[in-house]
C-alpha cells in the first residue's frame, strides 16, 4: 500500500471521513427541523397554522438542502466506491426517497398558491406523507449501513433488490429518525411561532420526545442484543463511552429547557444530540464505511474506497477556501430571517 | 428491455426534462440583474416591477431546477455505479466545487432575493440577485468541466485494470480546462441567456399584443431583445470554435455530425439533409466541400470519417445525431435573422409597429428551448458509444447490482412525477403571465 499523505497527523481518507461526517451532520440537523416541521403538518388543523409552518422553514430550506447536495458531492468525490455501491445496492429506496424529495419541494411552492381549500388539503397531505417518509427512509437506509449488505469481492452486491432493505432493524433505525428529526422539528417551530399554534406545538413536542424516548430505548436495546461486535470498539477506547453519555444528556436538557422558554437553547441540545448519536454512529464504523457481511475483507472501508491522494489533497484545499464562505452565507441568511414568522406578500 | 438501454432512457429523461430550468434560471437570472441594476441606478419604477415580476417566474424555474438536479447528483450513483467509480476521483471534485462555491452561493442568497425584500435594504438585495445569478453560472462552469472532461479527457491517468481500473487526475487544472470545457462552457452559457431573453421577449410580446403593461413591457422587451442580438450572434462563434474543437479532439462525432463516412475526402457542409446508415449516403442540401473549408480553410482537404474508426467505435445513431445538430444550428441562424432584424426597426424607432413580428417573439420562446436540447443531445450520441471518450465505453459503466424491473420501476414513476411537474409548471406560469407584473384592477394610475 502507497504511503498515505497526512495533514497534523491525520491520514487524508480519515480527514475526507471528518468532512464527510461533518457534512452530514449538518445535514441532519438542519433538514432535521425542516423535514421534522413537515412530519407534524396534519397535526396542525386550521389553514393558516399550516401555512406558518411552511413559511418557518420558507427562505431556509432551500439552503439547508445544500448540505445534502454537498454531502453527496462529498461521498461521490473522496469516498467513489462507496458512493457507488450503496447507492447501486439501496436502489428502491434512494430512487423513492428523490421522488419524495420532488414532491415535498413542489408542495412547499405550490401549497398556498391558490385559493380553493382542496388544492391545499391535497398539497398538505403530499407534504405530511413526503416528509414523513423521507426521515424515515433515511433511518432506513442507515440501519441498512449498521447492519452491512452481502457484499463480495470487487464491492459486486448480491442481496435482495426489491423490499429486503425493510429489515426490522432498518425500520427501528427509521423509527428512531423519523422521532428525532420531529422533536427538532416541533422545537424549530416554537421558536418560529406565537399564539394558539404555539400552545398547540408545546404539547405535540411532549408526544414527540416520548415517541423519540420510546424507539431509541428499543433501537438501542436491539443494537446491543443482536448487532454483533458493538461493544468492542468500547472496550477498546472506553474514553469513547462519553458519547452515548453526552447524548442522554443533550436530551435530557430539553424539557427544562422547553420549559424556561429557551427555545433557541433547546434547539441546539437536540441538535447536540443529533450530532453525538452520528459521532457514535461513525466511531462504531470507523474506519470501514460499508460493512460487508459475507467476509470483513469485502468491506467498504475509507481506504479502499477512497479517491487517490492528490484528489484528496485538492478537495480538502476546495472546503478550505469553501466551508468559511458558506458558513458566512449562512450567517447572513439565519440572521435576516431571525424571528417568528410574519406572513406577507411573498410568503409561500 | 435490458438493463444498459433501460438506464440510459432514464438518464437521457430525467436530463433532458432537467434542461428545461437551470438554462432559464441562469437567462432570467440575468435579466433580473440588469433590471434591478437599473432599479437601482434610475429609481425608476417600472425597473422595480420588472424585477419583481421576473422574480417570481424564477422562483419556479429555480426551484425545479434544483429539485431534478438532486435526482441527477445521486442517479450517477445509482445507475451508473461501474462509471462513478471510474471517474469519481476527477468527476467528484468538479461536483464537490460545484456543491460548495456555486449551489450553496445561489441557494442561500435566494432566500433573500424571494423573502428578503421587506428585510433587507435596496443594495443588500441587488448584492443577493447578483449572488444567485453568478452562482447559477458558476454551477454551469463545473457540471460542463465534467461533462467536458468525458468528452476531451485530460490532465489524468488510467490507474488499475479491469474492473479495478479508475481515472485519477493528475493535474487538476489541466482537468478543469480541457480542451473542450472553455468553448463548451460559453455555448452553453449563451444557450441559457437565449432561453431567459426569449421567455422575456416571450410575454413582453404577449403583453404588448394584448395592449397590457405597455410601458413596462417595452422597456422590459428592449432589455431583452438587447440580449438576445447580441448572444444569438457571438453563440454563433462559440459554436464554430466549439466545432472545431471537436474537429481535433473526437474525429469521429464530427464525422457523425455532418454524415461523413470516407475514411478520408473533402467533407460537405449540410443546411439540412438525410443520413441513410446502410448506403453511408446523405440525401439534403450542402455546400460540397463546406465543412473541409470550416476545418481547415481549404475546399478540398480531407476529413476523416466515420469509416476509418472500427464498427464498435463509431456512433451508431449518425442520422439522429445529424438531425440534432442540424436543426440546432437552423434555430440558431433563424435566431440571428430575427433579432438583427428587431434590432433594425429598434433603431429605426418602429419597433412595436409590426403586430406579425411581436407575433413572432410571442412563439419564439420555444426555440431556444429546443435548441438546447438537441444540442446536448446531439453532444452526447455523437460521444457514443463511449461514456469516457476513448476509455469507458456506455455499454461498461452501468449499474451491475440493479435489475431491470428496478429501472422500470423508476422509470414508470419518474415519468409519473414528471409529467404531473410539467403541467403544474405551466399552469403555474399561465397564471402568473396572466395575471401579470401588477394587479391592474387595485393600482391602475400609478404605473403605466
Amino acid at each position: 500500500m502507497q504511503e498515505l499523505e497526512t495533514f497534523l497527523g491525520i491520514d487524508y481518507p480519515t480527514l475526507w471521513y471528518l468532512v464527510v461526517g461533518l457534512l452530514f451532520s449538518g445535514y441532519a440537523i438542519l433538514e432535521g427541523f425542516d423535514y421534522g416541521a413537515g412530519a407534524w403538518h396534519l397535526f396542525f388543523k386550521k389553514d393558516l397554522s399550516r401555512r406558518i409552518a411552511i413559511n418557518a422553514i420558507g427562505p431556509l430550506w432551500d439552503a439547508n438542502q445544500v448540505w445534502l447536495v454537498i454531502g453527496g458531492g462529498a461521498l461521490f468525490a473522496g469516498f467513489p466506491v462507496m458512493y457507488a455501491t450503496m447507492l447501486s445496492a439501496m436502489y428502491i429506496p434512494f430512487m423513492l426517497f428523490l421522488m419524495l424529495l420532488v414532491l415535498r419541494s413542489s408542495a412547499i411552492k405550490f401549497r398556498s398558491s391558490e385559493k380553493m381549500l382542496w388544492w391545499r388539503k391535497t398539497w398538505d397531505i403530499i407534504y405530511f406523507i413526503s416528509n414523513t417518509l423521507i426521515a424515515f427512509l433515511l433511518g432506513v437506509v442507515l440501519g441498512n449501513v449498521l447492519e452491512g449488505f452481502e457484499l463480495h469481492d470487487n464491492f459486486s452486491y448480491k442481496g435482495g433488490v426489491f423490499f429486503s432493505f425493510l429489515s426490522p432493524y432498518a425500520i427501528m433505525v427509521g423509527f428512531t429518525t423519523l422521532s428525532i428529526f420531529m422533536t427538532q422539528g416541533a422545537i424549530f417551530l416554537l421558536l418560529k411561532t406565537e399564539g394558539r399554534l404555539h400552545a398547540r406545538l408545546t404539547f405535540l413536542l411532549k408526544k414527540g420526545m416520548i415517541f423519540f424516548l420510546i424507539s431509541f430505548s428499543i433501537t438501542s436495546l436491539y443494537t446491543l442484543i443482536f448487532v454483533p461486535g458493538v461493544t468492542d470498539k468500547f472496550k477498546e477506547t472506553p474514553i469513547f463511552f462519553i458519547l452515548p453519555l453526552l447524548s442522554f444528556l443533550s436530551v435530557a436538557n430539553i424539557p427544562r429547557l422547553i420549559s424556561k422558554k429557551k427555545y433557541g437553547f433547546a434547539l441546539i441540545f437536540s441538535s447536540l444530540t443529533m450530532a453525538f448519536l452520528l459521532m457514535l454512529v461513525a466511531f462504531q464504523l470507523y474506519p470501514v464505511l460499508l460493512p460487508s457481511t459475507v467476509s470483513s475483507s469485502f468491506s467498504v472501508t475509507i481506504y479502499n474506497a477512497a479517491s487517490s491522494q492528490k484528489s484528496l489533497g485538492i478537495m480538502l484545499t476546495i472546503v478550505a477556501i469553501g466551508a468559511p464562505l458558506l458558513a458566512g452565507y449562512f450567517v447572513f441568511l439565519y440572521k435576516t430571517f431571525n424571528g417568528k414568522v410574519k406572513l406577507d406578500d411573498t410568503s409561500y | 428491455m435490458d438493463v444498459e438501454i433501460l438506464a440510459r432512457i432514464q438518464f437521457a429523461f430525467t436530463i433532458a426534462f432537467h434542461y428545461i430550468y437551470p438554462p432559464l434560471s441562469i437567462g432570467i437570472g440575468l435579466i433580473m440583474v440588469i433590471t434591478e441594476g437599473l432599479y437601482l441606478k434610475t429609481g425608476n419604477k417600472h425597473y422595480e416591477v420588472l424585477t419583481r415580476f421576473w422574480l417570481k417566474i424564477f422562483a419556479i424555474t429555480f426551484g425545479i431546477g434544483v429539485a431534478t438536479g438532486i435526482i441527477m447528483e445521486f442517479e450517477f450513483g445509482t445507475n451508473w455505479a461501474v462509471y462513478s467509480r471510474y471517474v469519481g476521483d476527477i468527476f467528484g471534485s468538479a461536483l464537490a466545487a460545484e456543491g460548495l462555491f456555486a449551489f450553496g452561493l445561489e441557494s442561500t442568497f435566494l432566500g433573500v432575493l424571494l423573502f428578503g425584500w421587506n428585510r433587507v435594504s435596496p443594495r443588500v438585495h441587488f448584492i443577493s440577485t447578483i449572488g444567485v445569478f453568478l452562482g447559477s453560472m458558476f454551477s454551469a462552469v463545473w457540471i460542463v468541466v465534467a461533462n467536458s472532461w468525458q468528452q476531451t479527457p485530460a490532465g489524468y491517468h488510467i490507474v488499475g485494470e479491469g474492473f479495478n481500473a479508475r481515472a485519477e487526475v493528475t493535474d487538476f487544472w489541466q482537468m478543469v480546462f480541457n480542451p473542450s470545457s472553455v468553448d463548451r462552457i460559453i455555448h452553453v452559457w449563451q444557450g441559457a441567456f437565449l432561453a431567459g431573453a426569449f421567455l422575456v421577449l416571450s410575454v413582453h410580446a404577449y403583453y404588448l399584443l394584448k395592449g397590457r403593461y405597455v410601458a413596462i413591457s417595452k422597456k422590459g422587451f428592449k432589455i431583452a431583445l438587447l440580449v438576445a442580438t447580441i448572444v444569438s450572434f457571438s453563440q454563433l462563434l462559440s459554436g464554430h470554435s466549439s466545432a472545431d474543437g471537436v474537429a481535433k479532439n473526437q474525429p469521429a462525432k464530427l464525422a457523425a455530425l455532418e454524415g461523413h463516412y470516407d475514411k478520408s475526402a473533402p467533407a460537405d457542409l449540410y443546411l439540412f439533409g438525410w443520413v441513410d446508415n446502410e448506403t453511408q449516403k446523405v440525401t439534403g442540401l450542402g455546400i460540397p466541400g463546406g465543412l473541409s473549408f470550416l476545418v481547415h480553410q481549404d475546399f478540398k482537404a480531407p476529413i476523416t470519417g466515420l469509416n476509418a474508426f472500427p464498427k464498435d467505435e463509431q456512433p451508431s445513431q449518425v442520422n439522429a445525431v445529424f438531425q440534432f445538430y442540424h436543426i440546432m444550428i437552423s434555430i440558431g441562424m433563424f435566431l440571428i435573422a430575427l433579432t438583427l432584424y428587431a434590432s433594425y426597426l429598434w433603431w429605426r424607432g418602429k419597433l412595436f409597429d409590426k403586430r406579425w413580428l411581436l407575433q413572432i417573439f410571442a412563439f419564439s420562446v420555444i426555440l431556444p428551448q429546443i435548441a438546447n436540447q438537441v444540442g446536448w443531445f446531439a453532444a452526447e450520441m455523437g460521444r457514443q458509444p463511449w461514456i469516457v471518450y476513448g476509455h469507458l465505453k456506455t455499454s461498461e459503466g452501468f449499474s451491475q447490482e440493479v435489475s431491470a424491473n428496478q429501472i422500470l420501476f423508476s422509470l414508470i414513476l419518474f415519468m409519473v412525477v414528471y409529467s404531473f411537474l410539467l403541467l403544474l409548471f405551466l399552469y403555474s406560469m399561465n397564471k402568473k403571465i396572466k395575471s401579470g407584473p401588477y394587479n391592474e384592477a387595485i393600482n391602475p394610475l400609478e404605473i403605466n
